[in-house]
């Protein structure tokens, strides 16, 4: 009979104890880090003090002092505060983020199913998309759109008169069209509009409480588009047509009034849908590749008709592979409307940490507040994502 | 002649031969080809059809400006006569520029034999028969870079900083990641490290004159441009971020939870802020950031930024690979009594990596594309260098800026693309699965 002191290790010495030595590499890091955080905060208010920077935010009360070249939803003008500057700046960021992503996720998946047709020519020609525009510098595709493509074009004065009414217009000051200003009545196209999404709603959830009781389906996708489309397009009609188009008038020198698209946001938009739909189009193929092969043989053996074979066992399948791809695909988009900065498009970045920077020299809070605005659209999108993503992820029992 | 007879039953009784039945459809050739792959269905013929048109519509015009209208020979009068071409003398002209920068002249063979090192040291890892390829691979990612420093900055005196930095980074490289006597040299480096830093702190060396009167001469980092910049910047990048990378990605799944939490934070950062901002960081923030009177290159804190920003992708690749690998690989390795860095570097790691390289390659051809974004804080690289000459008033041809575009286009394709294809080769070569 062994006693019980024999059967237990002997305690390892100090070094030799993984947890102890744990603990030692944590507090050096730990410490290393620390150190280095402090030498950094210390020289940059030894160097900023020596440059004559106050630190704080008091700078973005005072006045900018520069004219932007488009600012929606924001009112702006020269005399408006550094704050004010941020906002537009952000603002356009996610305008052109939100509808870049929008359009990249169309175009991208079209693509990816092209790019899987059974047409050769169309197989191709999506591959040949694919290979060009992946392996092509996202900075370079914006130049080129912007000083290749847009500003050569012909300028106002070159292709209309005088007093000219103009309703659509592609010159080289960007995308003009006539402006819509809703007459009284037209309220109600918009109730009509809302009410047909909330319509819809409970359309979709009745139909799936049918479906789940006697088996039998509702083509609730073309229902809601019939209400939320033609619907307000009725009530517009009846309502005898409450809008104006009131078109952009040619002076002497350029257009005036309607609703102009700078031909920056067009340039960078491009460029970024365009490089992003190709990544997107590689995710969705890879994603409809992933599905087994069985799953499609065992839908076919049952009967199911293709396009029903493609929406209820194929594309729920791939959704789960192309979901979190797709996420870093648009990060990667928003992140990259930052290139904005080299044509000038008046994103956050070129406005707040381009002109802004520049001027008041208050380089640590202003690239702060970018830093932080990036990292919080990361965060948001991906929190979506994610959301979304849980949503559609295989529950395992 | 075929007899047919009726029985009563109401069956039939042939004798003699049956007529022919007309062949079957064909099954082989254009005809068939065609039928099958372009115009089976309606639908298909109308998408062969409209993507025909398309096809007919973009690709002569396009062809017609890039080769048969373009101008070949010549100078900029003769892209001034015909400008419905592409002007290719603008980029033989300027060829040397895009491709040495604004690089001393006299001192360009330096940059040739080290392309040529690259190009041969990049064909004898890539080709697999290959004698000795570990042992190129290590060259090229350990030696090589610290040679082409060298040999590009030149060498006439040496700030001490300058060997004892990488020194003790490299020290700390071996002493962490080798084992028996590589770790002894890595502790050795890291001494020798502290050591010199030492002695610049207490100012008794400055700096070190290696090669005495046969110095090369200093081509300093502002002359550095063109086509050697981008690989200069994307290289290094990848040369740096591949270690950083696998620290990062062996600390975000450490048990350790300071370690673990470190890491992932400095991951999630830099994977959230746009390269442009790293950039910026890099030339605004950076000298803010250094005690007031040390000044760092412009080129290298570019570098440093990229550096960083790409070891943050690449720890979530071998994160992607550490995560493959089977459970039982660690839980072997341990009941063998291997320690932690054992573990992973005889192991773990090998396998990992392997099975990332396809990642790791997808990293590098991102990396190489943003090197272009350098224009943005003035460095000029390919793309830069391209955009700044197609403004010479000598050269203000319509046509110039869309040859510049498409030379810089094309150049940065056929990198991107070869990679690409030799990441996929490596993809199939690991996809041992079954395949349909």
């Amino acid at each position: 009979m062994a006693n019980k002191s024999e059967l237990t290790a002997p305690a390892p010495s100090f070094w030799r104890d993984p947890d102890k030595r744990a603990i030692v590499y944590q507090v050096v890091v730990v410490a290393v880090i620390g150190w280095l955080l402090y030498a950094i905060v210390r020289n940059t208010a030894t160097n900023m003090e020596s440059q004559g920077l106050a630190s704080g935010f008091g700078f973005l009360t005072s006045s900018a002092g520069f004219g932007i070249i488009s600012t929606p939803l924001v009112s702006y003008s020269e005399s408006s505060s550094y704050f004010t500057v941020f906002l537009v700046g952000l603002v356009n960021t996610i305008i052109v983020a939100a509808v870049g992503c929008l359009l990249a996720l169309i175009l991208g998946f079209l693509i990816g199913i092209a790019r899987l047709s059974s047409n050769w020519l169309v197989q191709k020609m999506a591959t040949f998309y694919i290979e060009l525009f992946r392996n092509v510098p996202l900075l370079l595709q914006i130049l080129f759109w912007y000083s290749a493509v847009l500003k050569p074009l012909p300028g106002p004065r070159e292709l209309h008169e005088a007093g000219d009414a103009v309703f659509f217009s592609i010159n080289n000051r960007g995308v003009i069209f006539a402006e819509p200003v809703g007459q009284p009545g037209f309220e109600f196209v918009w109730y009509v509009f809302f009410g047909a999404i909330v319509l819809t709603w409970l359309l979709s959830k009745w139909a799936t409480a049918r479906q789940m009781k006697t088996g039998n389906q509702f083509p609730v996708f073309s229902a809601g588009v019939l209400l939320i489309f033609v619907a307000p397009l009725v009530a517009y009609m009846y309502l005898g047509q409450p809008m104006e188009f009131v078109p952009a008038e040619m002076s002497r020198f350029a257009l005036r009034g309607g609703v102009t698209i700078i031909p920056e946001f067009v340039a960078l938009l491009l460029a970024l849908v365009i490089y992003t739909a190709a990544f997107i189009a590689e995710i969705v193929r890879a994603g409809i590749q992933a599905v087994s092969h069985g799953q499609i043989e065992a839908a076919s053996a049952l009967g199911v008709k293709p396009s029903h074979r493609m929406r209820l066992v194929v594309v729920p399948q791939a959704m789960r592979v192309i979901v979190p791809p797709l996420t870093s695909q648009f990060l990667n988009l928003t992140k990259n409307s930052s290139l904005a900065t080299a044509i000038a498009y008046p994103d956050l970045f070129s406005v707040f940490a381009g002109t802004t920077l520049n001027q008041t020299g208050q380089a640590v809070e202003i690239m702060a507040m970018t830093l932080a605005v990036y990292l919080t659209l990361s965060l948001l999108t991906s929190g979506f994502m994610n959301w979304y993503n849980s949503r559609i992820a295989l529950v395992e029992r | 002649m075929t007899t047919i007879t009726k029985l009563p039953n109401g069956g039939k009784v042939y004798a003699g031969d049956l007529p022919d039945k007309p062949a079957p459809i064909r099954t082989d050739g254009l005809v068939a080809w065609m039928r099958d792959n372009l115009f089976n269905g309606v639908f298909n013929s109308i998408l062969s059809l409209s993507a025909l048109a398309l096809v007919l519509y973009v690709l002569p015009p396009v062809l017609g400006w890039l080769i048969f209208n373009a101008n070949w020979v010549g100078g900029a009068d003769a892209c001034r006569v015909n400008p419905d071409g592409a002007c290719w003398p603008f980029v033989s002209a300027r060829w040397e520029q895009f491709l040495y920068g604004f690089y001393e002249k006299s001192e360009r063979w330096r940059i040739d034999i080290l392309l040529w090192m690259l190009a041969i040291g990049i064909v004898l890892m890539v080709w697999e028969k290959t004698p000795g390829r570990h042992l190129i691979a290590m060259f090229m990612l350990f030696v090589y870079p610290v040679l082409a420093f060298f040999m590009m900055y030149g060498i006439v005196a040496v700030n001490v900083y300058w060997i004892a930095v990488p020194l003790l980074l490299l020290g700390v490289l071996f002493a962490t990641l080798a084992g028996g006597f590589f770790r002894v040299i890595g502790f050795l480096l890291m001494l020798g490290g502290v050591a010199m830093l030492w002695q610049v702190g207490s100012g008794a060396v400055q700096a070190i004159h290696p090669l005495g009167d046969r110095a090369l001469p200093i081509v300093d980092t502002p002359q550095w441009g063109g086509f050697t910049l981008t690989l200069v910047i994307a290289l290094s990048g990848i040369v740096a971020s591949l270690p950083l990378g696998v620290l990062l990605a062996l600390g975000r799944r450490s048990k350790m939870p300071i370690i673990s939490l470190l890491s992932t934070v400095f991951i999630e950062f830099w994977r959230g802020i746009p390269l442009v901002a790293v950039l910026f960081m890099a030339t605004i923030m950076f000298p803010l950031f250094l005690p007031a009177g040390v000044t760092f290159d412009q080129l290298l804190r570019a570098v440093i930024g990229v550096a960083l920003f790409a070891s943050a992708y690449m720890a979530e690749v071998v994160r992607g690979g550490l995560q493959a690998i089977n459970k039982g690989q660690y839980e072997g390795a341990m009941a063998l009594g291997l320690p932690y860095s054992k573990m992973m570097r005889l192991v773990v790691l090998p396998q990992a990596l392997k099975v990332v390289i396809p990642g790791i390659v997808n990293t590098f051809i991102g990396l190489f594309k943003d090197t272009t974004l350098v224009l943005i804080i003035a460095l000029f690289d390919l793309l830069g260098i391209v955009q700044a000459s197609i403004a010479d008033p000598n050269w203000s041809i319509q046509s110039v800026p869309y040859t510049g575009y498409a030379f810089v286009g094309i150049s940065f394709w056929i990198c991107c693309y070869s990679m690409a294809r030799y990441s996929r080769y490596i993809e199939g070569k690991l996809h041992t699965g079954h395949k349909r």
